[in-house]
């Protein structure tokens, strides 16, 4: 048992130490800010990974849910004089709730329709968060109440660093539990074959609809966290650009491998950061990134460096 | 009944533009089963590259005829250069490389061509038909005649040619196919060539309706294959009737309910279309392997 | 002989050197723009973009400001809110510009203004609503007209030809969408009755079913579409196609001459309210504005062979503005530059005259709007 504990968080020290030490590197808030966004991407990509790397399921409409956890967190202060924290675990609800009722029919279907479906209900979202001006302030989107906890006021791109990155952590450590409890194991029978699985007596649709919910509140708590962060929130949160961003993430980095969101996050944030010079070129560079990544190295970075260093991801 | 009548216009010049994209989808998907998420760029390709070359002085129908060559051979590119290499990847991969495909030609569009929007004569001039106090353009009816054009040669080429015949082979099973000696690897570019070029014609004869910019295409895929899903992908009739009906769900719609959510409508389709019937309309349904 | 001589040219040499390199006057004064070069709003970021760099490049060659260099650092937010702060960051933290021009969206400046408030850096944004400047803040300004001036332009002139109540189909994206929120806000004040409202994506390609509905709606004197981009054209000509024959009344963002060409003949009598910069050489010769918009016309068309568009005048504007506010506090430093910015007075621009004061930070009054008609294919001014 004991051995189990030490070797599963023990993959985590190395990124726990890494976060830790980086600030020590950094010249200025813009540092500050940017690794932040990576953290708080890489925490929904954890949760998208559980879903796609070890489910094997897929979602192009995952920034749905980024879009609800960014915007509950917006309505509930501004409309009903709701503490921000408290909007943070309501937008999970919420998010996880409507996984819940859209996940049941959707998982039911396999590759490219579970593709599509989800791209659907991602654009729909995003559409919703338009058009309900009322209450989303419409496409120009709405400001956010910054978040305070216990009178202080949590704000500035250092704060939010080290806030993004215990939240990254705690995730990371959560989910690395459920991949060796008994659902991971069931998770990864399903991945393996669906109809081997429900031989074995695994509830795979219930299965799969937990994993779901989950990686829809880790994505959740990540908007709330970007739109608490950016003291704004808009509707391209939720677009299907951005949806691709974060299964560009998954896949870059390692489905399979929750360091490899952390790789993934890093490379597609701060991608546009470098290519300033190239701005002409940078939807070209990221699109032929994405197919060089998808044709040569599709197991994604870390899984690939791990192989070529001879030790499993 | 002329209000009726004029939503019922709207929705046969939407519908015939959804068709002709979805058709593009078809092909691809047939010989391969990739869903070629840059389908909408090769419809945007055709019809920039033959406004530019207008602009640059080239008289309209060569360059037209340019412009779908031109997309003919970026249709081929991407097979060859992003998609065998990639053959025997899951269908997640096959589709990211395809949106990494038309993230990169929107890009390379950007530089090529520029930011604005812009559109191309009427083929038969912009005075509308008016038929019982609604008005329809011609070029609606041209985009319907073309996409009805379409189908019929895709027919004849599957149906009565050995070329066909190989194609509807490699989508079957491939192994088998390649054990009877067609060469796949062609055939799926083939495929490719084929879609291009029905995007390209889609393009030229959309624009002078829906003018067209450098990102016309990701709107124009995602409502172009929920027409495919809806009529049945893998059926290039489906594909024109899925359209059809997709232009008409939105018309109706705008017209009669709101036309606030009249985008949601596609999405809420293919929503639909997949909870309760997901290989469509007139689609075969899939074997699924154990 | 030679080497005694190429000995002093080089100590020369040195000597200048280190006086241009030790004084101050060297150093480049940082401009920042975070523009939505790509993306959905490329279509306005784009030429402000070029305009920058034409006018950067222009300003140095003629000299500089207060002898020094300007720099101009531009970076793409592609349309992103979120990308924008991040650059807006990165521009007062690693950058360290003296002052901010940009902002081309309204979403993309409400999320950097916080950062340029902190910072207490001045920015000058390029974006429409009326949320930028209202309440006022203390380090935000801008250029273009408000939506709601462009309403407001609008409910006078169809005051003047008797009409009281219309129709409105607009866009969803943001402009149309802020500007038809504004109009619906000052409807009543100006006694204007909105009978009926229709939407349509910005990428539709057919809104006869909207009209239709406008069509069938009885009391309509008017329609009004708030929109941008391609949408209006095609608003236009669905409108002629399905013979709807009440005046229409365009927006300023379609103030373009590619509207005139892709609407075709059905455009012939339709109205917006729109700069000088577009009529400029339809301007009376004693106009103000004419001198600066027929010289910011040409150049324009010169060097980037494209029409001149609105969008690319308000950053010139901001710009100016900007460079003659720093003239006249003789310095770079920012909390002068943004009192001298805040007392803008009779800067004559592409967007109108601009008297700016502490509770106003855009400066325009409604005669900055022009009302046009197009009529044979070519805008006129309405007297």
């Amino acid at each position: 048992m004991r051995a189990l504990v030490t070797h599963r968080l023990a993959a985590l020290a190395p990124v726990a130490a890494i976060i830790v030490a980086l600030p020590a590197f950094f010249p200025s808030a813009y540092y500050y800010r940017v690794a932040a966004l990576v953290l708080i991407f890489a925490l929904a990509a954890v949760g998208l990974n559980l879903l796609m790397g070890f489910a094997g399921q897929v979602s192009l409409g995952h920034a749905g849910f980024l879009g609800i956890g960014g915007y509950v967190v917006a309505i509930g202060p501004t409309y009903f004089a709701l503490p921000s924290w408290l909007c943070i675990v309501g937008g999970a609800v919420v998010s996880g709730v409507v996984a819940f009722v859209v996940g049941r029919p959707i998982l039911r279907l396999k590759g490219h329709y579970l593709a599509v479906a989800t791209l659907g209900f991602g654009v729909l979202v995003a559409i919703v968060l338009t058009n309900e001006a009322a209450w989303t302030g419409g496409p120009d989107g709405m400001s956010v109440p910054r978040l305070v906890l216990f009178e202080w006021r949590v704000r500035g791109s250092d704060t939010w660093y080290w806030v993004a990155g215990a939240s990254f952590l705690v995730g990371a450590v959560l989910a690395l539990n459920l991949i060796d409890s008994p659902t991971g194991r069931a998770l990864r029978a399903i991945h393996d074959s669906e109809i081997a699985s429900s031989v074995l007596a695994i509830d795979v649709a219930r299965k799969k609809l937990t994993v779901f919910v989950v990686s829809a509140v880790y994505a959740s708590v990540a908007g709330s966290y970007l739109a608490l962060f950016n003291g704004h929130v808009t509707p391209d949160i939720a677009g299907f650009l951005r949806s691709i961003e974060l299964v560009a993430m998954v896949v870059l980095g390692g489905m399979g491998s929750i360091a490899g969101s952390l790789v993934g996050a890093a490379v597609i944030v701060v991608l546009p950061q470098t290519l300033t010079a190239l701005h002409d070129y940078e939807h070209m560079v990221l699109g032929l990134l994405l197919m060089v990544f998808m044709i040569f190295l599709r197991r994604g970075v870390v899984p690939s460096l791990a192989a070529l260093a001879g030790r499993p991801a | 009944m002329a209000e009726f009548l004029q939503f019922f216009f709207s929705g046969l010049t939407v519908g015939a533009i959804y068709a002709l994209v979805a058709l593009g989808f078809t092909l691809i998907y047939n010989a391969s089963d990739v869903i070629n998420f840059a389908q909408g760029e090769f419809v945007m390709l055709g019809g920039m590259t033959t406004v530019f070359l207008g602009l640059a002085g080239v008289p309209l129908p060569l360059a037209a005829l340019v412009a779908v060559i031109a997309t003919v051979a970026v249709g081929l590119a991407l097979h060859r250069f992003a998609i065998e290499p990639a053959r025997g990847a899951s269908a997640v991969t096959l589709i990211m490389i395809t949106i990494g495909a038309s993230i990169f030609l929107r890009g390379a569009a950007q530089v090529v061509f520029d930011k604005r929007f812009h559109g191309l004569p009427h083929l038969f001039g912009t005075e509308p038909i008016r038929l019982g106090g609604a008005a329809i353009l011609p070029q609606s009816l041209v985009v319907l005649v073309g996409a009805a054009c379409v189908v019929v040669l895709l027919w004849l080429f599957i149906d009565r040619t050995l070329l066909g015949k190989a194609v509807i082979a490699t989508a079957a099973n491939r192994l088998a196919a390649r054990l009877v000696g067609i060469n796949t690897g062609r055939i799926v570019g083939l495929s490719f060539a084929v879609s291009a070029a029905i995007g390209a014609v889609a393009g030229l004869l959309v624009t002078p309706i829906a003018l067209t910019s450098y990102d016309v295409g990701t709107l124009l895929a995602l409502k172009g294959f929920a027409a495919a899903m809806l009529g049945g992908i893998g059926s290039a009739l489906g594909a024109v009737v899925g359209g059809l009906l997709l232009g008409m769900f939105e018309a109706f719609s705008a017209g009669y309910v709101s036309s606030k959510y009249k985008d949601a409508v596609a999405f809420l389709v293919i929503l639909a279309v997949l909870f309760a019937m997901p290989q469509g309309l007139l689609g075969r349904g899939r074997v699924e392997r154990v | 002989m030679a080497t005694l001589k190429s000995a002093v040219a080089m100590g020369a040499a040195a000597v200048a050197a280190l006086i241009v390199g030790g004084s101050p006057a060297a150093a480049q004064i940082k401009i920042g723009a975070v523009l939505s070069v790509t993306g959905p709003a490329s279509f306005l970021g784009d030429p402000e973009k070029k305009t920058l760099e034409i006018y950067v490049e222009d300003i140095n060659a003629k000299g500089g400001v207060n002898g020094q260099k300007l720099q101009l650092v531009v970076y793409d937010d592609g349309g992103d809110a979120n990308n924008a702060r991040t650059f807006a960051t990165r521009l007062v933290d690693q950058d360290k510009i003296a002052a901010m021009v940009g902002g081309t969206t309204t979403g993309s400046t409400l999320a950097m203004i916080p950062v340029f408030e902190e910072a207490q850096i001045p920015f000058i944004s390029l974006a429409g609503a009326i949320q930028i400047i209202e309440p006022v803040r203390k380090w935000v300004f801008k250029t273009p007209h408000t939506d709601k001036m462009a309403c407001e332009k609008i409910f006078a002139d169809l005051k003047r030809r008797n009409l009281t109540t219309i129709a409105m189909i607009s866009g969803t994206e943001a402009f149309s969408k802020s500007m038809r929120d504004q109009c619906a806000a000052v409807a009543p004040k100006m006694g204007i009755t909105i009978a009926h409202e229709e939407s349509y994506g910005p990428r539709d390609s057919d809104m006869t079913p909207q009209l239709t509905n406008i069509k069938g709606k009885a009391g309509v004197q008017a329609v009004v579409n708030p929109g941008f981009g391609q949408g209006p054209a095609i608003v236009t000509r669905n409108y002629r196609q399905i013979g709807i024959t009440l005046p229409l009344y365009q927006s300023h963002g379609v103030a373009s001459k590619q509207f005139i060409e892709l609407a075709g003949p059905a455009a012939e009598g339709v109205r917006l309210p729109a700069a000088g910069l577009l009529v400029a050489d339809k301007l009376a010769d004693n106009d103000p504005q004419k001198s600066v918009v027929v010289n910011y016309s040409r150049t324009y068309q010169q060097k980037t062979g494209q029409a001149v568009s609105t969008f690319g005048g308000h950053a010139y504007d901001g710009l100016m503005i900007l460079v003659q506010a720093m003239q006249r506090a003789k310095s770079a430093d920012k909390a002068k530059v943004r009192d001298e910015i805040e007392k803008t007075k009779g800067y004559v621009g592409t967007g109108g005259i601009v008297n700016m004061s502490p509770t106003d930070h855009m400066g325009l009054d409604l005669s900055a709007f022009r009302m046009l008609e197009i009529k044979n294919g070519d805008w006129t001014l309405v007297p």
